[in-house]
């Protein structure tokens, strides 16, 4: 990451749509990996950071209905109750729009601290429907896949910041 | 600090309303998915949209274990044809013995005029994955509606119960593992005969006999078989094994710990009972007695 400025120059750039579709493709095939057991405890969950990722760079391509409808998907895939991620992705909209000004001022490492408690949260919304509907709360283990989603934050958006530069606008500057 | 420009134009509602409108969809949501089960069409086309996807997730896996079989040594190969044969000859002995029992059986049936209750119409699955829902234990087979597999319907290893379908997509179809928090199996004590019904105990794939009295006549090491008064899984099938029991006076129920007998977490392959077994007529008038109360749970899987 080069100075504030260039960076700046760089969320400017347009995204196009079909990207941010194959990307949550991506993160929705990687959700439906067939993990288990511990693997499954500490897997970050993909679509989440995503969603977090386009919501805080660009809102305007990706808000609530699109949240909505991957948390669907979600839901239908991992046969819960219909509308539980759905509500918890956009809750983590809701979360990421209010702080996106703020933490778009901060480095990918300090970034952390803003995405931890946001993917807490959306977790925990999760967490009180299940127990409202008669589920066991399954111990703190639970919330490590917060923990795994966090750290994999600065490898992500750098990785998404790489592919977006790399990509050819002649249209552009 | 930021660079970016004001929007000139606000564009639609502010971001709370609009979370309170996604909020109270997903309430609708709950409250329909839960309570009335009208959504089951509406999460069926879904599924139709992500299976692609599904199947694309579980190639890697099944890649992986096609090449391990295919570089299989030859020596493990020679061992276990070796034990196979051994097995083989054992199975044959005991379906000698076993043909001979049914013909027995079959016999004594025509001469009580009864009718066999299960015919043995099974179709063979594989488990694509188990759920990623830590919260319960589902497995999600290969097998859908295409396969006539309904909701409702038995899921049995070689050894025997390890759950039952609860929701047929076309092409998959999801299974509840008798390890699910509630989910309940009618049983029978094959020592003594005693009706009981096992239920679930979600953490650590156990399984709990609930509402049994202190002075229970149960035993550690009792097989239990499925009783088939539900109508839902045939008569006979093992179940579980119990594995402790905790009598304490200062309760008015044992606590009775069982494992299962069926090796629910380990297989690739399972059978779905797909004959319709045939429920038997309910002879008490009154719709609200126990046993359909217990049926219809077991039915519904939750």
């Amino acid at each position: 990451m080069s100075s504030q400025a260039a960076k700046a120059q760089e969320i400017l750039l347009p995204v196009k749509t079909s990207i941010i579709v194959l990307s949550l493709a991506l993160a929705l095939f990687l959700n439906l990996l067939p993990w288990s057991g511990f693997g499954l405890l500490i897997r970050p969950d993909f679509v989440a950071l995503i969603l977090l990722y386009w919501c805080i760079y660009w809102p305007r391509k990706v808000g609530f209905a699109t949240a909505w409808g991957m948390g669907l998907l979600m839901d239908v895939a991992d046969a819960t109750l219909l509308g539980e991620h759905a509500f918890a992705y956009s809750l983590l909209v809701y979360l990421a729009i209010i702080v996106r000004r703020h933490v778009r001022m901060f480095g990918a490492r300090e970034q952390v601290w803003h995405i931890l408690p946001i993917l807490l949260v959306s977790q925990l919304a999760i967490l009180l429907i299940k127990v409202y509907n008669g589920a066991e709360f399954i111990g703190w283990g639970y919330f490590l896949s917060s923990v795994t989603g966090t750290l994999l934050w600065p490898a992500l958006s750098g990785l998404l910041a790489i592919l977006l530069r790399l990509k050819p606008e002649p249209e552009q500057i | 600090m930021d660079t970016q420009l004001p929007p000139l134009f606000k564009r639609g509602p502010s971001p709370l309303t609009r979370l309170v409108f996604f909020t109270l969809l997903s309430l609708l949501l709950f409250v329909t998915d839960a309570r009335f089960k009208y959504l089951e069409t509406f999460r069926l086309s879904l599924s139709v949209v992500i299976y692609p996807l599904q199947k694309l997730a579980t190639a890697p896996g099944l890649i992986l274990s096609r090449v391990s079989d295919f570089f299989a040594t030859h020596t493990y190969l020679t061992d276990e044809n070796a034990r196979l044969k051994q097995e083989n000859l054992l199975n044959a002995a005991q379906l000698q013995r076993y043909q001979a029992l049914e013909q027995e059986n079959n016999e004594l049936r025509q001469l009580l005029k009864a009718r066999d209750s299960f015919q043995g119409n099974v179709a063979l699955a594989e488990i694509l994955y188990s759920g990623r829902d830590l919260f319960s234990r589902r497995i999600v087979i290969d097998k859908g509606r295409e396969d006539s597999i309904r909701p409702g319907q038995a899921v049995v290893d070689s050894i025997g119960v390890i759950g039952q379908v609860t929701r047929a997509y076309p092409l998959v179809s999801e299974v509840t593992l008798i390890t699910d928090k509630d989910q309940t199996v009618p049983v029978q004590v094959v020592r003594n005969g005693l009706r009981a019904v096992v239920f679930g105990a979600g953490e650590a794939g156990g399984l709990e006999l609930r509402y049994m009295p202190v002075n229970v006549d149960l035993q550690t090491g009792d097989q239990l078989v499925t009783s088939g008064i539900d109508g839902t899984y045939p008569y006979g099938l093992p179940v579980a094994v119990v594995s402790k029991i905790e009598r304490d006076a200062a309760y008015a129920f044992a606590r009775i710990f069982c494992t299962p007998s069926a090796g629910v977490n380990q297989h690739r392959q399972v059978l779905v009972l797909t004959s319709p077994t045939r429920a038997p007529e309910n002879l008490i008038a009154d719709p609200s007695s126990k046993t359909e109360a217990k049926t219809k749970k077991a039915r519904r899987g939750n």
